[in-house]
């Protein structure tokens, strides 16, 4: 034993301050490796030919031609696989390759492989394809007729016969959209030389892919090992199987490794999409503005397969009413299959839809009744100890919707129009806009998010920590895709252990088991959760061994006194600790939709000012301030760049961004088409935190990807409805919308 | 075609075949990955260059009109060792999170700064607005250019 003069010093980057993230250095000088930056000795590449059509059947199929192309060396279509046919993330429904028959536009027919991606693509036109096309179904409204659909959803709760003194009733759409991750689908697979396969590609869950990958392959599921990858965003995008079985398939086969890489006019059908949604809506309110009953049908396209439309239409049904409470609740929701490309996980996951209608609502009932916005809201606020007004569960956790609103209503108004420089005018340097006739609007959206898993799913995450005299390592299988994982994970563990050296180790399906997906607002929950319960549990039985009470980067600790150094305590045997995190259970509902279908939620609320030129019909969004429920704030430079980021994606839903589809086919498939905002689109955002400690968790805290993008939307809706006076049903609201409005 | 051309300072040779992009030209055969492609039509800026002088999206320029120019990509503006003043600030301000629009607007913005050491906050947004960033809402790219351009004041 020894002893020493060392002082304990608190460990710099723990919880609450927001230290400088590892990967961020190579991020700015270029040198971080992206999965489309991936090479490997002797690789070959690999390109895909896709339907043209959103439903026809492919009377012939021959890729003799492609093989007459010199440089391709192998072809593969549905005839090729050799497991099951398909995949999903919750049911296999699509095929790997169309099955006889295409059913969206863009459904991968073929792949060649070849020496290069040039050639891989002339060889992808040399293929013989001919097609008899079919009456696609791509209206949502006429698919529910028929019942096309893949899940729907029943809320029943409460008496469907009482009234309100007030009635207020809506229709409204929002419309399709794109998560637009910049960097665009890529993977690398490298075979094994051992009949199994090494697969590098964007992903948010590795273990969701691996278990839909290796039965299509007909191999052993330690066959194939899906390692995280470098991606630029995700955003719900990299959640589904895009490339990946046809990376394996086409590695196994050539026993070369095999790179893919879509480009963006590609990625916009080679992942799902924002559900696009119609919506009615009735609600009745007493003469205080109290909601006594509300009652809404909603359609959300979930395109031609089931993707995660399941657990979308669920959540869509669930916060169809926001964080508000209402004993009379009585919603039918559908996910509709048609033949539009496959809709699936976007952030806010189908309460970003019914946010749209359930605030707007709420704006229609303060009108009729002469309330102020948020008095409305406020009167109504849903908080701990109350019920779900949906499924009736009682919310046992953190829900400080009121406190929200409050802290909303006490921040400051954005300035006046500073009308001298145009470049703070709806037309921008454009010049088209005159100043006297712009009219300001102020607008709120204040909204409910379930976070993690819900429904029964068997949600949990896998960490092992590894201490050594250098200091620690944390394994998991999480994905980080841009949201700062990697900071939160080692923020904890030194919380923990007053450690600062801390690693984390991004290890593949075949190391350890499954963080879950990086979605759902859940890794600082979960993983985050994992990684501090898995080091208190480390820590006390070192500490236990040892005899001490307490634990630093110099040893173990007793009465103040170093009693054991931190390369004793790892020289006396191995110090790792593996442990699987779940979140309290929860359960599927009954065929009401009543139940405990939920571990936890978040609300948010926005304020959105914006500047309207009525005459051209655009739009400037001055400032955007949020409130937001974090639970417990465990890095602040994080979480405001979560909220900002956020806020800005549902600001462009509610100003910019629409998939166009005619007759299934997307025509903006490309960011001409298709804007995002940029930096002179981008308001001014001004944040502030309430933290109410959620009942599980690491230290209360809780997620927040996704309430920005929710909440920011109708907000921004709402304050263009209140600068021109007009009802706008739709998002995006463009320029032919407020024009004559 | 051969075309000879300078790149970060380097004199480099690169074999063109017709019509590929000077992007493809620095990632697939120069061996230089960091500026992106994320959009390769010209909107999103994550493979902007320095071009004879002059910020292009490298994805628009034929490789084969480079003959003789001068190009510094994200590779030639600083090291992990020595970062540049936009590098810094980025990082220092939480500004890089999926990363993958980084290179475009340091390149972008330390180009604006050479030019301009001092801009104003408008200045900066409309410099950079033909730079995307999808995941930070660009608050805080904002604060730390400004930041900058008051530091250097």
């Amino acid at each position: 034993m020894t002893t020493s003069p060392i002082t304990r010093k608190r460990v710099r980057g723990g919880v609450g301050d927001s230290p400088l993230r590892i990967d961020g250095i190579p991020k700015v000088t270029g040198n971080f490796a992206y999965a489309s930056d991936l090479y490997a000795d002797g690789m070959l590449w690999a390109a895909t030919l896709r339907s043209p059509h959103a439903r026809a059947r492919i009377t012939k199929l021959d890729t003799a031609p492609a093989y007459a192309v010199g440089g391709v060396v192998l072809v593969l279509t549905q005839e090729d696989v050799v497991g099951r046919p398909g995949f999903g993330m919750h049911v296999p429904d699509q095929p790997v390759f169309a099955d006889g028959e295409c059913n969206y536009w863009g459904e991968p027919i073929a792949v060649v492989v070849a020496s290069d991606l040039p050639t891989a693509k002339l060889g992808v036109e040399a293929i013989d394809v001919e097609f008899e096309e079919l009456e696609p179904l791509t209206d949502m409204e006429e698919a529910d007729a028929r019942d096309s659909q893949t899940r729907r959803m029943k809320i029943r709760r409460g008496d469907r016969d009482v009234e309100g003194a007030v009635v207020v009733e809506g229709y409204y759409e929002v419309g399709q959209q794109d998560q637009a991750p910049l960097g665009n689908e890529a993977g690398l697979a490298i075979p094994d030389g051992d009949g199994g396969v090494d697969l590098y590609a964007v992903s948010q869950w590795v273990h969701s892919d691996h278990w839909q990958i290796y039965p299509c392959l007909d191999i052993e599921p330690e066959q194939v090992r899906c390692h995280p990858v470098g991606m630029g965003g995700a955003f719900g995008a990299r959640e589904d199987v895009s490339m990946h079985i046809h990376l394996c398939m086409a590695a196994l086969r050539t026993g070369r490794p095999i790179k893919m890489m879509y480009d963006r006019a590609e990625s916009f059908v080679g992942h799902v999409h924002r559900h696009p949604a119609r919506m009615w809506y009735r609600h009745e309110a007493d003469n205080q503005g109290r909601l006594v009953k509300v009652e809404a049908r909603l359609i959300l396209d979930g395109g031609a397969y089931e993707s995660s439309s399941n657990a979308v239409i669920a959540n869509a049904a669930y916060f169809a009413v926001g964080p508000y409470r209402c004993d009379n609740v009585f919603v039918d929701a559908v996910a509709a299959k048609t033949n539009n490309p496959p809709a699936g996980a976007m952030r806010g996951f189908g309460g970003v839809q019914t946010a749209f209608a359930h605030e707007a609502q709420m704006d229609k009932l303060a009108g009729e009744l002469g309330l102020d916005p948020l008095e409305i809201r406020l009167r109504n606020a849903l908080g701990r100890g109350d019920a779900l007004n949906t499924s009736g569960q009682l919310i046992e956790g953190s829900l400080p919707t009121a406190e929200l609103i409050n802290e909303l209503d006490a921040m400051p108004l954005a300035e006046p129009l500073d009308s001298d420089d145009a470049r703070h005018l709806p037309g921008g340097t454009g010049l088209t806009t005159d100043p006297r006739h712009v009219r300001r609007g102020v607008g709120y959206g204040v909204t409910l998010k379930n976070l993690a898993f819900s429904e029964a799913f068997d949600d949990y995450s896998d960490v092992r920590i590894v201490l050594s005299p250098i200091g620690v390592e944390v394994y998991t299988a999480a994905a980080e895709v841009g949201q700062g994982m990697v900071t939160i994970i080692q923020q904890l563990a030194r919380e923990v252990l007053q450690i600062e050296q801390v690693a984390v180790v991004w290890a593949d399906t075949g190391v350890i088991g499954s963080a879950g997906s990086t979605s759902a607002s859940r890794q600082t929950q979960m993983t985050g959760g994992a990684t501090h319960q898995c080091a208190i549990e480390l820590r006390e039985q070192i500490l236990a061994e040892f005899g001490g009470d307490d634990l630093s980067g110099e040893g173990v600790w007793k009465d103040g006194e170093l009693i054991v150094t931190l390369h004793e305590v790892c020289e006396s045997g191995p110090r790792e600790h593996e442990i699987r995190y779940r979140h309290p259970e929860t359960f599927a509902t009954d065929e009401n939709g009543q139940g405990d279908a939920h571990p936890a939620w978040a609300v948010a609320a926005h304020r959105a000012v914006v500047d309207v030129d009525p005459e051209l019909g655009l739009v400037r969004v001055v400032q955007i301030d949020a409130v937001h429920d974090v639970g417990r704030l465990l890095n602040p430079v994080a979480a405001l760049g979560q909220i900002e980021g956020g806020t800005l994606q549902g600001v462009g839903l509610a100003t910019l961004e629409e998939l166009v589809l005619d007759r299934g086919v997307i025509k903006n498939a490309n960011f001409t088409d298709y804007l995002l905002p940029t930096f002179l689109d981008a308001p001014h955002v001004e944040v502030k935190w309430v933290e109410e400690p959620e009942r599980w968790g690491p230290l209360g805290a809780k997620g927040i990807g996704e309430p920005p993008t929710i909440s920011a939307g109708p907000a921004v809706a709402a304050a263009i409805r209140n600068a021109i006076g007009a009802d706008l049903i739709r998002v995006p609201i463009l320029p032919q919308h407020i024009v004559g409005a | 075609m051969i075309v000879s051309f300078t790149v970060n300072g380097e004199e480099r040779i690169a074999n063109v075949s017709g019509p590929e992009s000077l992007l493809t030209v620095l990632r697939e055969e120069l061996g230089l990955p960091g500026s992106k492609n994320a959009c390769e039509q010209g909107e999103c800026g994550s493979c902007a260059v320095v071009l004879d002088g002059a910020v292009v999206t490298s994805c628009l320029v034929m490789a084969a009109d480079c003959e003789g120019s001068e190009v510094t990509t994200v590779e030639g503006i600083g090291s992990d060792r020595e970062l540049h003043a936009v590098q810094q600030a980025l990082l220092d301000h939480g500004a890089v999170q999926c990363g993958f629009c980084t290179p475009g607007f340091v390149v972008t913005a330390a180009h604006l700064f050479e030019e301009n050491p001092h801009p104003s906050s408008d200045e900066i947004k409309e410099a950079l607005s033909g730079n995307i960033c999808r995941c930070t809402g660009y608050g805080a790219i904002a604060r730390a250019l400004e930041e900058l351009a008051e530091g250097t004041a």
